[in-house]
């Protein structure tokens, strides 16, 4: 009985410790002077800018990753090709790879001398730019939607596929009536962890950006930029907003999980 | 529409599925695939469906070539063992796909799968989902599904397989009246003899992915092309090279002619018949069915000895 109480007091104080004090500490700063000066400190054009930024660059990644996502699951659970094991391997990479390093690599291939440097010379601008950052962003949450789908779709095997194939049904039919109602809430979810992922995204954005404020800014490097600059309202209440989208994504999160008894 | 299957292969890696099969199924037959698991049997069905490619050989479903027509466009009807039902969609959707995806009117649908619903019995429980099924109310719905677009050609596999020996028992009853009824020409694999033997016509008996051999269930009981075929679709005792069926070992309590003595081991009652298992002077072991009447006159009992003679035993040329 003890031992239970104790467990249960050490789990929820590593919790509290770790992260519940911190965040509410966000909270408690960014309310301290009421709600006027952090309301004023999000509402200000750079804010909103980033803020902006950030849902237009989440816009493009979630569904480029989700319609990535479940072809690449699909090919990897139900098709055999050269390769295969490979391409299973490096989906995982930015899962392993420091988001830093994935920044870097691309300010490699996109910057002066690098092999498609070129590509600014012609008028197309990807480093410093919006396609530079979605770029980077996709990269680094590309990983959520295949892991989730592909064991789903492991799960529910072929019979009911082949059923419909028998039936007459064409392959994209057969997708869109048997395949894809079977992997929906995995897609949810996917698409949920890619959102989380994309929206709070900081250091491989933060080099290939160049962090031009109230251009290439989104709202993590706002908090950012807010903090070094000593403005500590606006670097609060800007986390406080991307508390808030993680919370949202939480929840929305827990209603898409399949059930599992938690 | 009968099926011709001509000299097929199909090979998974080093593993031979089909080797070199040929089949002709008759137009309008009830055909069982008998074999044991990993025989072929069940790669074959899917060749004819369409959803394996043999590497060599000709699928004819009447006189047309399909060998390389996709599944969709052969006009056939598939039951699974795991029944394969779409679990998103009501029973009413399910046995309807077939028919929407073909683009039929919807007056047509209504009709037809109204009409389905009442041949397997399932008219009440069109609204509910698969999940909310019975074993063998979700296969009765798979069976209506795969009816729904008229197929040439029902294949069924394993289809009851999954289910407990008493609904297995009823749907293999069922099956038979909706075949004739129906007259759909139609191929079910099975790997119990009792099933292919109680629901087929014709039995292909298929063995390491090879046909052993075509016949009715008699034919293969009767005269059976080999020692596979012979122990395969009934109970077998081996006297060397000699094989002899449980029913033609006669027993007396006196020895007569050639009769070797044995003792009685041990007396299964099976209901009506009676299974005795016997062992001779020299370690052979033997099992011996009876009538019950039989075993009264003869008071068969643990430790009594009686003489044993094969009233008709087979022997294969090697």
């Amino acid at each position: 009985m003890t031992a239970r109480y104790a467990l249960r007091f050490g789990a929820l104080g590593y919790l509290a410790f770790l992260l519940l004090v911190p965040v509410g500490l966000v909270f408690y700063r960014t309310f301290e002077h009421g709600f006027q000066p952090a309301w004023d400190a999000v509402t200000n054009p750079q804010a909103l800018h980033a803020l902006w930024l950030t849902l237009l660059i989440a816009a493009i990644a979630v569904p480029a990753n989700t319609l990535f996502g479940v072809v690449l699951a699909i090919a990897l659970v139900r098709h055999r090709f050269p390769g295969r094991g490979l391409v299973n391997a490096i989906v995982d990479l930015p899962l392993a790879l420091s988001p830093v390093v994935v920044g870097f690599s691309l300010y490699l291939l996109y910057g002066t001398g690098g092999w498609l440097g070129g590509l600014s010379d012609h008028g197309i601008k990807i480093l410093f730019a919006l396609p530079g950052m979605t770029l980077a962003t996709i990269f680094v949450s590309l990983p959520f939607v295949v892991r989730e789908v592909v064991p789903v779709l492991r799960e529910i095997g072929t019979d009911q596929e082949q059923a419909a194939e028998t039936l007459g049904a064409a392959p994209f039919t057969t997708f869109r009536r048997i395949t894809l109602p079977a992997i929906r809430w995995a897609v949810c979810y996917g698409v949920v962890l890619t959102t989380a992922r994309v929206i709070g995204e900081f250091g491989a954005v933060s080099i290939v950006s160049g962090r031009i404020e109230g251009k290439t800014e989104t709202l993590p490097l706002y908090v950012q930029s807010q903090f070094e600059g000593f403005n500590t309202t606006g670097a609060f209440a800007a986390s406080v907003v991307l508390a808030l989208i993680a919370l949202a994504t939480v929840l929305a999160m827990r209603i898409f999980r399949p059930k599992e008894g938690i | 529409m009968g099926i011709t299957v001509v000299e097929v292969t199909k090979q998974f890696g080093d593993f031979v599925a089909l080797d070199d099969v040929s089949v002709a199924i008759p137009e309008g037959s009830l055909t069982a695939l008998l074999g044991p698991s990993g025989s072929g049997k069940s790669t074959l069905l899917r060749v004819i469906a369409g959803l394996e490619e043999p590497d060599r050989g000709q699928v004819l479903l009447g006189d047309d070539d399909v060998t390389h027509q996709p599944a969709r466009a052969r006009g056939v009807g598939m039951v699974f063992q795991h029944y394969a039902a779409f679990k998103h969609m009501t029973v009413w959707e399910n046995v309807a796909f077939g028919l929407k995806v073909r683009k039929r009117p919807k007056d047509e649908i209504r009709t037809r799968v109204h009409e389905l619903l009442e041949l397997v019995q399932l008219e009440g429980l069109a609204k509910r989902y698969p999940a909310q099924l019975s074993g063998g109310q979700r296969q009765r719905m798979a069976l209506a599904r795969a009816l729904a677009v008229d197929p040439e050609v029902l294949l069924l596999d394993e289809p009851f397989g999954a289910l407990d020996a008493r609904v297995r028992k009823e749907l293999r009853a069922w099956l038979r009246r909706l075949h004739d009824e129906v007259h759909v020409t139609t191929i079910i694999v099975t790997h119990d003899q009792e099933e292919a033997m109680e629901v087929a016509g014709q039995i292909v008996v298929i063995n390491q992915g090879r046909v052993e051999q075509v016949g009715t269930p008699r034919e293969l009981y009767d005269s059976p092309a080999n020692e596979f075929v012979m122990s395969f679709v009934g109970p077998v005792n081996k006297i060397g090279d000699t094989f002899v069926r449980p029913r033609d070992i006669s027993l007396s309590l006196e020895p007569e002619g050639d009769s070797t003595e044995a003792m009685v081991e041990r007396v299964v009652h099976l209901g009506f018949e009676v299974r005795a298992e016997l062992v001779r002077d020299d370690g052979q072991h033997l099992i011996a069915q009876l009538t019950q009447e039989e075993a009264q006159a003869l008071e068969l009992e643990r430790g009594l000895i009686v003489y044993v003679r094969p009233s008709r035993q087979t022997v294969f040329a090697r």
